[in-house]
């Protein structure tokens, strides 16, 4: 029985989880910002937007002020996970650990850490931050959860049933690779082409006589390398882009908000897991690691 | 001999102004920038840099008032082209006409106007600082030969060399001048998109080996693209690649079409990359790498409406 959550990082992902599980558990929020703890600890978590409510939360910089949680979300980004899983390193031994980070490989940073269970997730949902203590909720897309090494597939459930009672959206899958490959060949090539040219997800990506034929390219080379890793996907990434393109609106990839900021990005858990698998698999991708490379070349062009 | 630059910014400045200095040329420049065509016609045209020199040059917007010449000198931006040539066609009717540009594509637009045409590619490099004044920041040599599906007179292409070396513009007339073309064609389409995807200097492109692999990439292909058409390159393009990433050569150039970005400026990018992949797909050449970088760049100029 799930009874205390604690959310690591509480950024848009983070805030989310955190607000709507304030209403059905104990939750608990671990900060990098003692400003940040101190304001959540004095006003809450307000979500607004799609749901509106405001969630008592207990936050803190340091895990060991904190009461042993039977669940930890980890929801930094793939740039702080590194931070996050030291910090872990140590504590709460009785607890599941959960990823939600975009691409591949978090839940190796966290076992290098401890033994927690761990169940590994990707979400689709998505909103906006407009302060410390408040989020927007935009999208009720879904998260989808599944075991990763030989965690039981009922501690998914049980995780899955906890959200939904928390009226997020989630599907807990017995096996979540296909779904994590699917959104990782999306994200690699969706967000790095954004990243590079500036451009947000929008029309120019499924369009044949613009990006389109590059999108697919791409995106067939990722599929090469899922198709030698022996995954088989559960979407097909050129589908999910013609689909989001469609819907109208035209969205910021986090890549491409974190290059114009000069900020480091999630290229190495997304662009640089499909370069490194497909170099494992020995699947040719040219244009992938073209892509990996300059993108890594604009973060050098930052200092 | 009566001499037309036909788009007379750094490039075009450089010969407007130097071939001026000559008794036995007379030279008219075409362009549309009415301050610099103003500023020219009133104090001449000035360079400073690498030379100093100021030219009696006849500038104009308007293509009516060119007199019939013998010879054209094509330096617009690669996108004009077409239509600079097609307004200036009546002053350029007789001419042997060449083109100064970057990249692929340029003389098969002059032809669609003009019969004698000529293969030039050039290396000196400048940009204009203010109306009138070119400053001119790299020395270089210039080739000049046939374009052979409708080429000029090769007494005319000499007379043409011959009158540019003596203004202080060494050039050469050859008989196939596609290798050089093709050189400069592989070097700038292999280096010139990387820093402006990347925001980085030619040098630290260079440096960092996954880059530099992907410029090797982008090399092979044009040099397959070459080789199928029977071009035999003058130089290896991979040896000027890392002479310019020397520190005392280029290593902290900006490559202009990364300037281009940041101004927000319409890249040749279809006359550079996008020239390789149209050869290519005339000789059966897969060119995958310039066909991304050229989708790329277009996505990026794309963005500027955002």
């Amino acid at each position: 029985m799930i009874e205390r959550v604690c959310v690591v990082g509480a950024g848009v992902i983070g805030s989310l989880f955190a607000g709507h599980l304030a209403r059905v558990a104990n939750v608990s929020c671990l900060v990098r910002r003692d400003d940040h703890a101190r304001a959540l600890n004095e006003t809450g978590l307000r979500v607004s937007g799609r749901h509106e409510f405001v969630g008592r939360v207990m936050a803190a910089t340091d895990p060991s002020e904190l009461e042993e949680p039977d669940l930890v979300l980890v929801c930094t980004k793939a740039t702080g996970l590194e931070g996050a899983a030291g910090a872990l390193a140590g504590h709460f031994p009785r607890a599941t650990v959960m990823t939600t980070q975009n691409g591949l490989g978090a839940e190796e940073i966290l076992r290098a850490r401890g033994e927690w269970p761990i169940v590994s997730a990707v979400t689709f949902m998505s909103g906006t931050k407009h302060s410390d203590t408040h989020v927007e909720y935009i999208l009720d897309t879904e998260t989808w959860l599944g075991p990763y090494e030989d965690t039981p597939y009922e501690t998914v459930e049980e995780i899955a049933g906890l959200l939904a009672r928390a009226e997020l959206e989630v599907q807990g899958l017995p096996d979540l690779r296909p779904a994590q490959w699917s959104k990782l060949i999306f994200n690699a090539t969706v967000n790095g082409v954004a990243a590079l040219t500036g451009l947000p997800h929008d029309f120019h990506f499924a369009d044949p006589e613009h990006l389109g034929g590059l999108v697919e390219e791409l995106m067939a080379e990722g599929k090469r390398v899922a198709g030698a890793a022996g995954v088989e996907l559960r979407d097909d990434p050129w589908e999910m882009n013609v689909l989001a393109t469609q819907r109208g609106s035209a969205h910021f990839p986090s890549m491409l908000e974190d290059v114009e900021a000069g900020r480091p990005t999630e290229v190495e858990l997304i662009n640089g897991a499909l370069v490194r698998a497909a170099e494992r698999t020995e699947v040719d991708a040219p244009l992938q690691s073209a892509l990996y490379a300059m993108i890594r070349g604009r973060e050098a062009s930052y200092s | 001999m009566k001499v037309c630059v036909v788009g007379c910014g750094a490039v075009g400045g450089l010969f407007a102004a130097n071939l001026a200095q000559l008794d036995d040329v007379e030279v008219w420049a075409y362009d549309l920038d009415a301050d610099h065509v103003g500023a020219i016609n009133e104090r001449g045209l000035r360079l400073s840099g690498a030379g100093e020199v100021v030219g009696r040059v006849q500038a104009t917007t308007e293509p009516r008032e060119l007199p019939g010449c013998d010879f054209g000198l094509v330096a617009t931006k690669s996108m004009h082209t077409a239509s600079a040539v097609g307004d200036a066609s009546p002053a350029l009717e007789h001419a042997s006409v060449a083109s100064v540009q970057n990249g692929v594509g340029n003389e098969e637009a002059i032809a669609e106007h003009l019969g004698k045409v000529i293969r030039g590619t050039t290396f000196p490099a400048g940009r204009v600082v203010e109306p009138g004044h070119v400053q001119w920041d790299v020395k270089g040599d210039t080739t000049l030969g046939p374009f052979e599906p409708s080429p000029a007179p090769a007494e005319d292409i000499e007379r043409l060399a011959d009158a540019c070396t003596r203004a202080g513009m060494p050039t050469e007339a050859v008989a196939d001048a596609r290798g050089p073309q093709w050189r400069k064609l592989i070097f700038n389409a292999s280096t010139n998109p990387i820093g402006a995807l990347t925001h980085l200097s030619h040098g630290r492109v260079c440096e960092r080996e996954d880059l530099r692999r992907l410029v090797t990439g982008l090399v092979d292909e044009g040099k397959a693209v070459a080789a199928a058409m029977g071009i035999e390159l003058d130089a290896d393009p991979e040896d000027l690649i890392d002479h310019a990433a020397e520190p005392e050569v280029a290593y902290d150039h900006k490559a202009s079409m990364l300037q281009d970005v940041e101004a927000r400026r319409q890249t040749e990018i279809d006359y550079l990359n996008g020239g390789i992949v149209r050869f290519g797909a005339e000789h059966g050449v897969p060119t995958p790498l310039n066909a991304a970088i050229t989708s790329l760049i277009h996505g990026l100029e794309a963005s500027w409406a955002r």
